[in-house]
């Protein structure tokens, strides 16, 4: 990075944390007597409070959405893409925030943080979040921010879900709605290859329960196999042929007839999987995969999407992308025609795209006019 | 030639109906709806850079093939169903006469008459099918895979108990009013108020 933020990024962020000393109860029961949550802003509330825009993050994201922590980061936050001055969530208009998930391992209160009722990390005792405790701690959030409603709502793959859950929650809360690469619920196959990656962490010898913390250990061969997998399915196939095809890594095909062939693929996969095994938690990536499969839109409603959605009050941006496949286009259209059939206002498109699940995340420019312009009737005139 | 003899379809929407436009295009004819009429709208198209530019006036569009058989509207959705100029372009327009007219109180088609004289003098002629401004595309590489003529048109809503509530024609300067007395050949396109029989 340069040593001034480029046109269209916020620049410098630096994240900030809320503390909540009443007692948050999930909805399985378990209750936190106190907890954290990290979050950062970008762009200024106005005095209206009506330009405010909550931004979910997905299984692996966090509440670093835009900008960069510090001059030499070498890569700003996870939709840096989108969020930004003159960006599609234009923060010269809006206020946008991002808070990093109850549970989760990159500030707020979760596994690898501190039980303050035993003073040790929570490691595998830490309670297993849904998303609508999710929405109900952003929603503690906002009131700590003195924010009364959101302008708009939006989120990608399970942060789509959770849009789509604050505007069936709270309903008077959510002007917009966009529901990027989301499901109304996972299926059988999603929560397969969910499982797959959980027994990938809790087989590494070095799992100890969820409590490696407490033993000085790190499950990263689970954790890392976890991610590949993951990863995989976040690609489509034509998106991997061009990118990779069936290209050897330098070097590893020497004179030495013995010499190990590595395909490009599989070193990209290898990288991918070591990188995150030593920056995500393992307890976090059980209790999130866990979460996705917990999460059932019209679970409330005997499995009736269109009555769940009937109380939104939200206009509704749902996009798909064509190639992909953990949770393609068909999910987002079940979601579509449950709002129009609930009689909401909704624009619907399903990107072109090969960049399979990951489409929402990289740059498109069909996908970028569109959430540009969408984006457009949010907040105030 | 136009997408859509607008002021014609405006007098028949009723101020402040909601209506699906078929076919939207860049949005312009719904955007027209809304702001002279108060109509609440939405938009389908195929095409992304007609989404995007339908979503820029502010309206709700869903990226859908007509030819998908419009399952996601729910029958008696909207007061007005249009579909201008495309009936020709579909694979069975039948079917989806029969499903703009279910989901709509009322629909609205225009399309180009191919009972036109001037087509008419092409084909027996020249012997070749019909090329002209307003058809610029070889029969091979033609979008327009379904053309009509105006009794075709009216002969098809009978089959499939479809009232035809009014009909407008258009025409050439030169041509009008025969085209009133004899639509079948003398207009360039037709536009139709249709409903389901007994409703």
């Amino acid at each position: 990075m340069s040593e001034t933020p480029s046109a269209g990024s916020v620049g410098l962020v630096t994240p900030q944390i809320a503390r909540c000393d009443m007692p948050f109860t999930f909805a399985n029961g378990a209750v936190l007597t106190s907890h954290e949550l990290v979050y950062e802003t970008y762009g200024e509330l106005n005095s209206a409070g009506d330009n405010a825009v909550l931004i979910c993050h997905a299984l692996s994201g966090s509440h670093h959405a835009a900008g960069f922590h510090a001059g030499d980061d070498r890569r700003p936050g996870w939709w840096d893409l989108a969020i930004g001055p003159g960006k599609p969530i234009d923060t010269e208009r809006l206020f946008v925030v991002c808070s990093n998930n109850l549970g989760c391992c990159d500030g707020s209160s979760g596994p690898n943080t501190i039980n303050p009722d035993t003073g040790k990390s929570w490691g595998g005792q830490f309670p297993q979040p849904q998303v609508q405790d999710w929405v109900r701690s952003q929603k503690w959030l906002a009131e700590h921010l003195g924010i009364s409603r959101w302008a708009a709502v939006i989120g990608g793959s399970l942060g789509g879900m959770q849009a789509l859950q604050w505007a069936i929650d709270f309903p008077e809360w959510v002007e917009h709605c966009v529901a990027l690469a989301a499901a109304p619920g996972l299926t059988a196959q999603n929560i397969a290859f969910n499982e797959i990656a959980r027994h990938a962490i809790l087989s590494d010898p070095d799992w100890h329960g969820g409590d490696y913390l407490a033993a000085g250990a790190l499950p990263t061969r689970g954790v890392a196999l976890a991610r590949m997998v993951g990863h995989l399915t976040y690609m489509s196939a034509d998106g991997m042929s061009d990118r990779f095809g069936r290209e050897l890594r330098e070097n590893s095909f020497a004179s030495d007839d013995n010499a190990e062939r590595v395909f490009q693929v599989e070193s990209y996969l290898r990288h991918q999987g070591s990188r995150f095994s030593t920056q995500f938690d393992a307890n976090t990536y059980v209790l999130m995969t866990r979460a996705l499969d917990l999460f059932d839109l019209a679970g409330e409603h005997g499995g009736d999407l269109t009555a769940a959605l009937a109380h939104a009050q939200a206009n509704f941006l749902v996009a798909s992308f064509s190639s992909d496949w953990r949770f393609p286009p068909q999910r987002s259209i079940e979601i579509r025609d449950a709002l129009m059939a609930a009689g909401k206002s909704v624009t619907y498109a399903n990107i072109e795209t090969d960049n399979g699940h990951d489409g929402f995340l990289l740059p498109n420019s069909h996908y970028e006019q569109l959430l540009g312009e969408w984006m457009r009737r949010v907040g105030p005139s | 030639m136009t997408r859509l003899d607008l002021n014609t379809v405006l007098d028949w929407i009723t101020p402040g109906s909601r209506v699906l436009d078929l076919g939207c295009g860049d949005g312009a004819f719904l955007a027209r709806l809304r702001d002279k009429r108060g109509a609440s709208g939405v938009g389908v198209d195929i095409d992304p850079d007609n989404l995007i530019a339908s979503v820029s006036k502010g309206l709700d569009v869903i990226q859908e093939d007509i030819n998908d058989g419009l399952h996601c509207f729910s029958t008696n959705g909207f007061d007005v169903v249009v579909l201008a100029h495309a009936l020709q372009e579909l694979t069975h327009p039948h079917i989806a006469l029969q499903r703009m007219v279910d989901i709509g109180d009322e629909a609205i088609v225009s399309f180009p008459n191919f009972g036109h004289w001037l087509c008419r003098l092409h084909l027996g002629l020249k012997g070749r099918m019909p090329m002209s401004r307003a058809m610029p595309r070889h029969w091979y590489d033609t979008p327009n895979i379904h053309f009509c003529t105006v009794k075709d048109f009216e002969s098809l809503c009978s089959e499939l108990n479809i009232h035809i509530i009014e009909r407008a024609t258009i025409a050439g300067a030169a041509q009008r009013p025969l085209d009133k007395w004899f639509p079948n050949l003398f207009a360039t396109s037709a536009i139709y108020r249709i409903r389901r029989s007994g409703t």
